[in-house]
């Protein structure tokens, strides 16, 4: 059995006070293997996305702990946790979040001008390659099909070959074709080693996944 | 992140919006060429000001007859005659008066000039040959009229080079001045014009001359006495030996009470410097506010920029970037369009400063501290009005940002 990549003991956050306090999660615990590939699935206002912005590094919890990779993070500064999302975590977007002034490769080359690195444009060109779009590295986003931009936006995650790969509503833009594109393209990372997190409130979406866990009022469960 | 790689984003986050940034650079583009242009035209003004004074000459002293102020009332310099040819004599005594170097007497009046194609009226001066060195000038055609000229009442005249031109006369025609005939001796050479009067149109004649003849008053009576001190140096002691001496000539034991006034060239240098100065702070500061005006604008720019990128910086945050990162990437727009619009500025500056003197008779001086000054002032401008923008973009949250979009 692998190691846990992540560890939530206890997470609880709130947003606002007093009266006016939303408990978005609720004492949440969970573990997730490293290799897993997990769906998180629920209605709207379930506090998936809360769950996603703490998984992600994007946000820390009001109380409880979070270890990821061994390392806590639920305590850090903004600037570690900047270190941690670049080195260890790889995002995709319902939006796509493209940079509609660059070309495919300078998004996917995003990630790389935060660290130390060389060869940024060879790097995005392997990445661009793995998820199928090696004839479209020099095409600018309003140039590519929706289904494309996200598989841009999945080589602009692996690019930086991080240990997550933390998907909020891949599929949530797309039609079911690039829907299914989109889906293989996890998937294969998936079977490639890397730990993909995927949130959605799509059944057949989450069906992709190994593991599902379902959320609901601020709580996580292991779906039935 | 590496400087050179902030610097690249910035650059790029530029270029992905051109017009904007060509407009906000404008705005320090003409800031810095005014305030190039401005002061480049204060100080050539200044320059030529000091110039033109410096050519009435600095060792110069003039002593008019009558206090300034006489009881209370203005009577006019040169009003009470009270200046003799005695005193002129005294002057010259160099005994007394070992740092007074030339000393010209001077009659004038208005005179009525006719040769034989047309007439014109203008100031006559009726002098010694020392009025040249007394007044820094020279002689362009001919001869001034010598001592024995002077001695001899002869009717002789030298022109100013206008008053020559009016009357389209040259050396040797003969002129009438209030129908007495004169031959032209000589032309003085232009002045190139002076500060507070033309001394380019003028008569002068032999003192005893016009004495006799054309300002009356008496073969005593000088309305003016003009002296040059050996250099600018003893411009000084000749000022004291002078006063020393007229107000012992005139029996004047209080030097409040003195019945003639000296003047020197410095005093009206000092004042001409210190009107051009203020008029070279009032235009440059006109231009400073013109700068100031193109920095706000870089903050309106940049504070647009950040509103309208806040998905951008989400993502930036999202992909790792800290919040240092954004704040040097956003400073460094600010100032990567400022140091542009400075450099840009400093070329129409230099452009314009070229151009002026070439359909205006505004001549500018351009030199490399208002130059530099300027580019500097602009860089910093981008700076500071850059920090607030880039602050706000530093402290987004990256949740908050990403749902911007």
């Amino acid at each position: 059995m692998a190691a846990d990549i992540i560890s939530l003991e206890a997470i609880t956050k709130v947003y606002g006070r007093g009266e006016a306090a939303v408990r978005a999660l609720d004492s949440v615990s969970v573990r997730v293997h490293a290799g897993d590939f997990v769906a998180v699935m629920g209605p709207s206002g379930s506090g998936k996305s809360t769950l996603m912005h703490i998984l992600g590094c994007l946000d820390v919890p009001t109380t409880g702990s979070y270890r990821f990779g061994g390392e806590d993070v639920s305590r850090m500064s903004e600037r570690e946790l900047a270190h941690v999302r670049n080195r260890s975590i790889g995002f995709v977007f319902q939006q796509f979040h493209l940079l509609s002034s660059m070309t495919a490769c300078r998004n996917v080359e995003l990630p790389l001008l935060y660290r130390a690195a060389r060869d940024r444009r060879a790097a995005a060109l392997r990445a661009l390659d793995r998820v199928g779009l090696s004839d479209r590295v020099n095409h600018r986003p309003n140039q590519l099909s929706g289904g494309q931009q996200q598989r841009v936006a999945i080589a602009r995650a692996l690019v930086t070959e991080p240990a997550l790969i933390l998907a909020d509503e891949p599929t949530g833009n797309l039609d079911s074709t690039s829907s299914r594109e989109v889906l293989g393209v996890l998937r294969s990372l998936n079977d490639a080693g890397h730990t993909v997190i995927l949130i959605t409130h799509d059944a057949t979406v989450a069906a992709v996944a190994r593991r599902v866990l379902t959320m609901s009022d601020g709580t996580l469960r292991e779906a039935a | 992140m590496t400087l050179l790689r902030t610097f690249e984003t910035g650059v790029r986050g530029l270029l992905s919006h051109r017009l904007r940034s060509v407009l906000t650079t404008l705005g320090i583009l003409f800031g810095v060429a005014a305030v190039i242009c401005t002061v480049g035209i204060g100080q050539a003004s200044a320059a030529s000001v000091t110039a033109r004074i410096a050519a009435l000459g600095t060792n110069l002293l003039t002593i008019t007859p009558g206090s300034t102020v006489s009881a209370g009332v203005f009577g006019g310099s040169g009003s009470a005659s009270t200046l003799t040819m005695a005193d002129v004599a005294g002057l010259q005594n160099k005994d007394d008066a070992p740092d007074v170097g030339a000393v010209a007497p001077v009659v004038q009046g208005r005179g009525s000039l006719i040769s034989t194609s047309s007439n014109w009226s203008t100031t006559v001066q009726g002098s010694t040959p020392d009025w040249i060195t007394t007044n820094a000038r020279s002689v362009g055609a001919g001869a001034f009229f010598t001592t024995a000229d002077v001695n001899a009442h002869k009717q002789v005249v030298v022109l100013g080079s206008t008053t020559a031109l009016n009357l389209s006369v040259a050396v040797g025609d003969t002129v009438t001045i209030n129908r007495i005939p004169f031959q032209v001796l000589g032309v003085l050479a232009s002045t190139g014009g002076r500060a507070f009067s033309n001394g380019d149109d003028l008569a002068v004649v032999p003192l005893t001359t016009a004495q006799d003849a054309l300002t009356g008053g008496g073969p005593n009576s000088v309305q003016r006495i003009l002296l040059s001190a050996g250099s600018a140096d003893t411009i000084g002691s000749a000022y004291q030996e002078a006063d020393n001496l007229l107000l012992a000539a005139h029996h004047i034991t209080d030097p409040a009470q003195a019945d003639f006034t000296i003047q020197s060239q410095s005093t009206l240098q000092s004042t001409a410097q210190s009107v051009t100065s203020t008029l070279t702070i009032l235009l440059a500061s006109v231009a400073a506010i013109s700068l100031l005006v193109g920095g706000i604008g870089v903050m309106n720019i940049m504070l647009v920029s950040v509103t309208e990128r806040t998905a951008e910086i989400g993502l930036r945050k999202a992909l790792g970037a800290t919040p240092t990162d954004l704040l040097r990437q956003f400073l460094v727009e600010a100032a990567t369009l400022s140091v542009i619009g400075g450099l840009l500025g400093v070329g129409a500056g230099l452009l314009a400063s070229w151009l002026i003197p070439h359909f205006t008779s505004i001549g500018v001086a351009v030199s490399a501290a208002p130059v530099l000054i300027a580019v500097g002032v602009a860089a910093a401008v981008g700076l500071v009005f850059g920090v607030y923008p880039a602050a706000r973009a530093a402290r987004l949250a990256p949740i908050e940002a990403l749902r911007a979009a």
